[in-house]
């Protein structure tokens, strides 16, 4: 192993963009041998994207990558793993096919005479990586119906075993417990002991001043700084990932809020969501708030009628959806913005009038016949009211930006006149610019006597937009805070429940 | 929130010899295997010479080899999340290509004749994996472009002429009756080939990595798993031992012509999915896939012993094959359901 303090890996000014999308303007990282080194950022700050680039998945479009002083290109996984680094993702990524031994040694199995692959040293060495971390997984068993924490442990485990130089970890935590946490900080701790280069990419702030020893701070897919921690507070890293006011670019207008809307009671899904209760009004910003796979989506899905759920009702302007009916949520009034528009929401072959009028098809058809003239007229008002800037309703949706694709789907909603707009992830994947502008349309919409109910991953939209911010953790509501009384250590608090994990 | 380590599952302490008993007492090659024998049991209960005169032995161990040869190379390229439709034309091409290599070549050693139809068939299947592989596009499509194509190729080549017994070698022929203490050669050949390929998939890093793309492609792909290489090689197995399948045609028929082996990509196909092997990938063994084509052909050949109509003797194959998919999927997602609440009961 390398000795301590030498630079183990090195990234200076990197840029990655995809299509008119940058997302890494300029990535710097400097992390040495014998550290921890925390990686924070809000959401779409180009972390997983650096973390990608360093991984081999993505080619870098210009920059250095230095690992151990030497200039290095990774053209695939296998030559950044066959380099010395390890990379847990943020969402595990496991062969459910296969046992949990299997999926730790996959691809360097230990093989005996003959290449053949020996099951038994295999599993006594998948036995003792558990022990190591102090887990109880059995090792015979498939990967498939693993929950998220234990699919993450396998992740680990797997980073470990292969004995990594720079072992990089991207939101390890995100869905472990209070104890199991704890566990992976002491393997942490000793992998840096052994003179290992670890990064470490966390949201909670807790952990990173408990771990690091050192924190660089990026900000729309830009280096921002790096500190020794021991030289700075929660309040100066917030200060410089935000690095703006958090008014500026969420522009609420104030919207007179009403009746009860959306009424949600006892939802549950074994499994994935459980015991969901509450309200949307009229011209009221919901947000669902929470960490990636706490099932948010998951709710939206179910609430929408896409996905079944076991028990519970949703209600809407007192009439009752039936469960697995997405064309009756449609008629009751509801719309769905899925997450990936790209695939669910949009298609991005067809004109924009054909996009915004495709949910309003039967309305449009004549003995069955839709005209392209009777689509162009029921798409341009909404399509101007939105400003989508196209130069022709008959433009093909697959070229034009995120942000004004988002608002395409957001029009094709709006032409079946909606009481409640279901959001998720509004601006994943648009540029900052143009995020201002779905924000102001989403407001609007609200101000107009709408209800909304907006997933989001980004804190500062959370707080910036919602009236009411409802936080999910492991498919519970665990938390009801008031737009007066939401800041981000509270969302964040009940979003990885720290206390009730500690308690 | 429980305390974090109940929601961990203990690992199993029963033993070895336990767990080899459970495995093999509810894996699926073994249910399969007992229909298999209680179609046999069925028949031979009927006809007594189903089972118990010479030919019929010697029928019921020959019979499925060719079938079992494609059905092991098919179950290669599905368990990689893909499918080879072409399999059928490349077995006419190279068993054309046998009866024209002793028309041609008077006197060629029969061992020569295996090597290059399974190279011809290997150099076919490189085509189909090059295609898949670089393509883009699913296999399905490409298998089915290619699958016309070599069957063009064939049609052109061989147009209405016909290889006859005649024209070939009696050594290269007698391979298709001959026996060794009651067992065909035939037979003995593809039972060593599923036997290499199962020990193969089963303890080779090579054979474990075609699970591992095919039951998640993408993590494959994260995992540092050179895809591309192994999904190329999949296919260049399955052609190979449609090469194969098409030589062995050849010595066991005597008499080919350009539409020889028509359709049979399917029941590779039906063989495969009946043995256990996942559609979509990632899971099942080429022994279930031998069984599979085995109990396919068996039954073919005795329900019109037991008196079943020619509709109904094509009806229980297709019940076969759905029951056998119907039963995946209760199966998995009753497993699935059990996970959950163990997690969730946790």
């Amino acid at each position: 192993m390398t000795a301590s303090g030498s630079v183990a890996l090195e990234l200076v000014q990197v840029r990655k963009s995809f299509g008119p999308v940058v997302a890494l303007r300029s990535g710097s990282l400097r992390v040495t041998s014998g550290s921890i080194h925390a990686l924070v950022g809000e959401n779409g700050a180009g972390k997983s994207t650096l973390v990608k680039i360093v991984a081999g998945l993505y080619q870098r479009d210009g920059g250095d990558l230095l690992l151990h002083g030497q200039s290095v290109d990774f053209s695939s996984t296998a030559a950044s793993k066959a380099a010395g680094i390890a990379v847990i993702y943020q969402e595990p990524t496991l062969f459910p096919d296969l046992s949990v031994t299997e999926n730790l040694f996959m691809g360097r199995q230990p093989v005996g005479a003959g290449r053949r692959i020996d099951r038994k040293a295999m599993h006594d060495e998948a036995l003792s990586l558990f022990k190591r971390l102090g887990v109880n997984l059995d090792p015979r068993r498939l990967a498939e119906g693993l929950s998220i924490a234990d699919q993450q442990i396998i992740e680990i485990a797997k980073a470990i075993s292969l004995d990594a130089s720079v072992l990089i970890m991207d939101e390890p935590t995100a869905a472990l417990s209070g104890v199991e946490v704890d566990r992976l900080f002491a393997v942490a701790r000793s992998l840096r002991d052994e003179g290992r280069a670890l990064v470490f990419i966390s949201h909670r702030f807790d952990e990173v001043f408990d771990l690091c020893d050192t924190v660089t701070v990026m900000r729309d897919g830009e280096y921002i700084s790096t500190d020794a921690i021991a030289e700075t507070t929660s309040a100066q890293i917030v200060a410089k990932m935000v690095g703006r006011e958090v008014g500026e670019l969420f522009p609420k207008t104030p919207a007179t809020i009403g009746e009860p809307v959306l009424t949600v009671s006892k939802l549950e899904r074994a499994g994935v969501f459980h015991d969901v209760s509450f309200e949307v009004r009229s011209g009221e910003i919901v947000a669902l708030a929470g960490l990636v796979g706490a099932g948010r989506s998951e709710i939206a899905r179910a609430i929408f009628g896409v996905d079944a759920y076991d028990s519970g009702t949703v209600t809407i302007n007192g009439t009752t959806v039936p469960g697995r009916k997405p064309r009756a949520a449609i008629q009751a009034g509801m719309g769905f913005v899925p997450e990936d528009r790209r695939q669910q929401g949009l298609v991005t072959e067809a004109s924009v009038a054909h996009n915004v009028a495709s949910v309003i098809r039967s309305k449009l058809s004549k003995l069955g016949l839709i005209t392209r003239s009777s689509e162009n007229k029921a798409a341009g008002p909404w399509s101007g009211r939105l400003e989508v800037k196209t130069n022709a309703l008959d433009m093909h949706a697959t070229t034009m930006s995120g942000g004004n694709q988002q608002k395409v789907v957001i029009a094709k909603w709006l032409a079946t006149n909606p009481s409640l707009l279901i959001i998720d992830e509004p601006t994943r994947g648009i540029d900052v610019g143009t995020k201002s502008e779905v924000h102001r349309l989403i407001s609007e919409l609200a101000g107009q006597g709408m209800a909304i109910l907006m997933i989001s991953s980004e804190l500062p939209e959370v707080l910036g937009m919602a009236d009411r911010v409802l936080v999910v953790h492991e498919g519970r509501i665990t938390a009801d805070i008031d737009r007066a009384d939401a800041t981000p250590e509270r969302v964040m608090t009940a979003a990885t429940n720290t206390l009730g994990a500690t308690a | 929130m429980t305390t974090p380590t109940d929601m961990l599952v203990e690992p199993s302490r029963k033993s070895a010899g336990q767990r080899a008993l459970t495995t093999i007492l509810t894996s699926r090659e073994s249910a399969i295997a007992l229909v298999l024998i209680l179609v046999v049991a069925a028949a031979t209960l009927n006809t007594n010479s189903f089972l118990f005169s010479s030919d019929s032995w010697r029928d019921l161990l020959l019979a499925p080899s060719i079938l079992l040869l494609l059905a092991v190379g098919q179950s290669v390229v599905i368990i990689t999340r893909n499918v080879d439709l072409s399999v059928g034309s490349t077995l006419a091409l190279t068993a054309y290509l046998t009866g024209r290599l002793f028309v041609d070549n008077p006197g060629i050693p029969v061992v020569a004749v295996f090597l290059i139809g399974m190279a011809a068939g290997a150099v076919l299947g490189l085509i189909n994996g090059l295609l898949v592989a670089f393509g883009r596009v699913p296999a399905l499509v490409i298998t089915l472009g290619t699958m016309y194509i070599y069957r063009g190729v064939v049609l052109e080549w061989a147009g209405s002429d016909r290889i006859n017994a005649g024209d070939m070698p009696k050594g290269f022929l007698s391979l298709g009756t001959k026996t060794i203490l009651t067992i065909p050669v035939l037979t003995i050949i593809a039972v060593a080939v599923l036997a290499v390929v199962g020990y193969y998939l089963r303890t080779a890093r090579g054979g474990r990595e075609l699970y591992a793309i095919g039951s998640d492609p993408d993590a494959a792909n994260l995992y540092g798993l050179n895809v591309r290489k192994r999904v190329i090689g999949a296919f260049v197995l399955g052609g190979a031992l449609a090469g194969l399948a098409g030589v062995v045609y050849a010595a066991r028929y005597g008499t080919i012509s350009s539409s020889a082996g028509t359709g049979i990509e399917l029941q590779a196909v039906g063989a495969a999915v009946i043995g256990g092997v996942a559609i979509f990938g990632g899971s099942g063994t080429v022994w279930g896939a031998a069984i599979g084509a085995w109990l396919l052909i068996t039954i073919n050949r005795a329900l019109p012993i037991l008196g079943v109509q020619d509709f109904w003797q094509r009806a229980v194959v297709g019940a076969l094959i759905l029951a056998a998919i119907v039963l995946d999927r209760v199966l998995s997602i009753r497993r699935s359901r059990k996970l959950i609440e163990a997690r969730d009961d946790s």
